[in-house]
């Protein structure tokens, strides 16, 4: 039902190509395909109303750009005033204070205000060195304040001791004299949740506002909400007043229209966003990013900051040594598959890049998934050392000796080398070559033009790395969206120029999987039929 | 506690770690909710749902006082009906519905409150389905499974009091290893049914937790086994094989296990609820859901749009916190109190 706005568009939006300017028809009958986007996102009717009617001002006799289509420019229009809405500068947590700096955590139950507060606390004892207090003043669901100091524990971080009987205000007090006199930095008061928002409920929030004096006030709220998401933002902040706001669960795939009507009704900033269980799993919110996904044009940003995250720095340099030499044997190549695999297979991998969704789903009929990267791995593993240095070795007795040994046939060990091949070619040309196609995260295993890789310059890439694809305005070549053409993207969809930072050391890649299907390169032109 | 106590107020506030550490976890305080007066549970429902209805008949009632139904009034309706998250085709339907035979003629509030609740009825009806325990399995094996923090844990509590109620032997397997404190949350609720519960050390294989609780509940003749799992969301693929694992492992002791799998759907959830049952339902073949949290500010309305779908029987509802807060899901009265109808 997630397909994107972009391949929704379509048909309309290749009327609009052919035409020079835009009317004011021609943005109304976009606009309606727009908010059902924006709903089928859940976004709340209300904030769509009024976006679609700014959208509408912003782009009806909007001058047009000779280089882009009218359909594009909407598109982009769109995008940017999503931006705009979500507020475009991140705002972190302000601790800007006198210590302890207390936080209050509010929120409804089951929203992951317990699981945020560990979070939140370990971000800031790590990359802020600030001493923490974690104190849970959820007294009502069972074990919750035992959840909190097992939180705590896992992460190093000081718990304020449970104490049996006591009231949500007297904890609050509690923790606030035990961070005074403990020297902490930072008291994070995790509060009770409930199901719904009501009186009780409140008014222990502002009895805990009251005595902690909290510095800033999140409001922890699940992502995937509904329409709701209004009413529940509203309360809280007429109510308690909030500072800034939460958003969990952003790793699932819902499409977070949550995150635009809560920024929308309050005006306060979203400030970080929960994308996993593992207690690091907490980012900046990037507005870009969430309208990228609001409407449903992937998330390459994501892909490749999930591709530096995951990729093993050391192994990546002495990858890219190599490279430089223009050397890349089946050790490198074992290398790259479970860099793949850890990303998230291909399906994670493909549910990130626009336009892809439509070949994900076929991939799915197609039964073609990891296992066939795990089996890949298993040929090489299957390998001597040498023979994994010098593919030459391999001659038919042992290519047989490797098939018997992963449970594969000859045949598959010939596709695995004859991809090797390909990419290995590729790869001296890299080399050659520097910067080109190895720009962004590339270099980590290209060594475009970046001797020294150290994790300072990985963070300046992905910060580099965020601006040609999305904020930019989805310059030239956004899949699926109107090039005249109309064909159906072939191998990989037309890159915006530039290069998709990151990609570059899949290009030629994923070896073996084109081999029987398709035309090799990349793997998926051949599925198309 | 009291050792807590003697150590006075530097002891209190930060020796925590190596005493309290220390005491067992159940230990913990339980602070009861305060028994809320009993209620028919059609009240609880109804005021459970009548912020939607309440909402959506504001609605209603500022799009008709008597007015024609049009082209503009029927996208009013149909506003209205996304806002209680119907989402876009079912709110669509229902509003055409609503016109079929009516259009460019006067119609009153109450004839669009009575309207909107039959087609929502008509969607309903087929998937309000009881859990019916099937007596040749001993035991029925109810999986509970879903997304993070949407009440798998209290949906088993609550579950474990029904059936506990009806004299069956209850047995409940702390499959949530991941979750901290989700074991310990399970053994408070066996505590109050008077469940047995088979649970681990945290990070423990729910799969090998499971297939063990089965035994045992073979062994010990459990009515029914209620096993609990760590939520997970629906498209994280490793956490999916997980679950994939869980069932698989069951069936060799049970080929037909579990005879129940439920899906536990928070009704604040929106449209992305569309994608939990389909996947849930791939991979752990889903069979019955249970709406949480109805009685929250939420519309629940995602209900119809699933129910349109998909045709999954909806089991229970979730209509409040204590233990008896778990109501048998009956299309019609959903139906009227969405719309705003008085029983």
């Amino acid at each position: 039902m997630f397909e994107s706005l972009s391949e929704r568009l379509g048909g309309i939006l290749d009327k609009l190509t052919r035409r020079g300017a835009l009317t004011a028809e021609d943005v109304n009958e976009a606009m309606r395909e727009v908010r059902r986007a924006l709903i089928e996102a859940d976004v709340a009717l209300e904030v769509v109303r009024s976006f679609t009617d700014k959208v509408r001002t912003r782009a009806v006799g909007a001058e047009v750009i000779r280089s882009v289509s009218p359909g594009q420019q909407v598109i982009k229009i769109v995008h940017d005033q999503l931006v705009e809405m979500l507020g475009s500068t991140a705002q972190p947590i302000d601790l800007a204070a006198v210590a302890p700096v207390p936080i209050m955590m509010v929120g409804l139950q089951g929203s992951g205000k317990t699981t945020t507060s560990a979070k939140i606390a370990r971000r800031l004892t790590q990359r802020q060195k600030r001493k923490v207090l974690l104190a849970s003043l959820d007294t009502r669901r069972p074990a919750a304040q035992e959840q909190l100091r097992v939180l705590g524990e896992q992460n190093g971080i000081d718990t304020l001791p449970i104490v049996a009987g006591q009231t949500p205000t007297q904890i609050a007090e509690r923790a606030m004299t035990a961070g005074r006199l403990g020297g902490y930095d930072v008291v994070i008061l995790d509060t009770a949740g409930r199901i719904h928002i009501d009186e009780p409920l409140m008014m222990e929030m502002a009895e805990i506002k009251r005595v902690a004096n909290p510095h800033e006030i999140l409001l922890v709220a699940d992502s995937l909400t509904g329409q709701d998401a209004v009413n529940l933002a509203k309360s809280f902040d007429e109510r308690v007043g909030i500072t800034g706001i939460v958003l969990t669960r952003m790793d699932g795939d819902g499409r977070g229209g949550a995150a635009l009507s809560m920024r929308a009704v309050t005006g306060k900033p979203i400030k970080l966003i929960g994308t996993g269980e593992k207690s690091d799993a907490l980012d900046d919110f990037d507005p870009g990013r969430i309208a990228g996904r609001i409407l449903g044009m992937g998330d390459i940003v994501a892909l490749v900051e999930k591709a530096a995250e995951e990729m093993d720095l050391k192994k990546a340099s002495e990858a890219a040594k190599k490279l430089q030499k223009g050397l890349f044997d089946l050790d490198d190549l074992r290398e790259q598959l479970g860099q793949m695999i850890k990303i998230g297979g291909m399906k994670g991998m493909l549910g990130m890049m626009p336009g892809m969704a439509k070949i994900k789903n076929q991939l799915e009929g197609a039964n073609l998934d990891d296992k066939v990267l795990k089996r890949q791995i298993a040929i090489i593993n299957s390998m001597t050392k040498a023979e994994r240095k010098k593919p030459d070795l391999l001659n038919a007795s042992r290519k047989r000796r490797i098939a018997a040994g992963s449970g594969t046939k000859v045949e598959e060990i010939n596709r695995l080398l004859k991809s090797h091949r390909q990419m290995a070619d590729m790869m001296k040309m890299m080399g050659k070559k520097k910067g080109g196609l190895f720009g962004g995260l590339g270099s980590l295993f290209g060594g475009g033009g970046m001797p020294d890789i150290d994790p300072a310059a990985i963070e300046e890439l992905q910060r580099q790395g965020k601006l040609p694809p999305m904020p930019g305005g989805l310059p030239g070549g956004l899949p699926g969206a109107p090039s005249g053409t109309g064909a159906p993207p072939v191998g990989l969809p037309p890159m915006p120029p530039g290069g998709m930072p990151g990609l570059g050391g899949f290009r030629g890649g994923l070896p073996g999987l084109g081999g029987p299907k398709g035309p090799g390169g990349f793997p998926f032109g051949g599925k198309k039929k | 506690m009291s050792e807590t106590e003697k150590r006075g107020l530097w002891g209190r506030l930060f020796g925590g770690a190596a005493p309290a550490a220390s005491e067992p976890p159940a230990a913990e305080p339980v602070v009861e909710a305060p028994a809320p007066a009993p209620t028919s549970w059609w009240q609880r429902l109804k005021s459970g749902l009548s912020r939607t209805s309440s909402s959506l008949t504001e609605g209603i009632s500022a799009v008709f006082t008597k007015r024609k139904l049009d082209a503009e009034t029927l996208e009013d309706l149909e506003d209205v009906l996304i806002r209680a998250d119907l989402g876009m085709d079912t709110a669509t339907r229902v509003a055409k519905a609503l016109a079929k035979g009516r259009f460019d003629k006067e119609i009153s509030e109450a004839e669009v409150r009575s309207v909107l609740a039959e087609e929502v009825e008509k969607i309903l009806a087929p998937i309000a389905r009881p859990l019916v325990l099937d007596p040749a399995f001993r035991p029925h094996i109810i999986l509970v499974v879903g997304v993070n923090g949407t009440g798998k844990t209290t949906t088993i509590g609550k579950l474990a009091q029904i059936y506990a109620r009806d004299g069956k032997k209850v047995k409940l397997a702390a499959g949530d290893t991941f979750r901290a404190a989700a074991i310990d949350q399970l053994r408070i609720w066996a505590a109050r049914t008077g469940a047995t519960i088979v649970a681990r050390e945290p990070g423990a294989d729910a799969a090998a937790l499971a297939f063990d609780a089965l035994r045992e509940a073979v062994e010990d003749g459990t009515d029914v086994l209620i096993i609990d799992t760590a939520g997970r969301l629906q498209n994280r693929t490793e956490l999916m094989d997980e679950l994939e694992k869980i069932v698989r492992v069951l069936k060799k002791l049970d080929p037909a296990a579990p005879q129940t799998t439920i899906l536990t759907l928070d009704a604040t959830t929106g449209q992305n609820a569309l994608n939990q049952v389909e996947i849930f339902g791939k991979v752990a073949g889903v069979n019955g859901l249970v709406m949480t949290k109805l009685d929250g500010t939420a519309r629940g309305g995602i209900l119809v749009a699933i129910a349109a779908k998909f045709g999954l029987p909806v089991h229970f509802i979730g209509v409040g916190e204590g233990a008896d807060d778990l109501e048998p899901f009956v299309a019609g009265d959903f139906a009227r109190a969405i719309a705003g109808l008085e029983q």
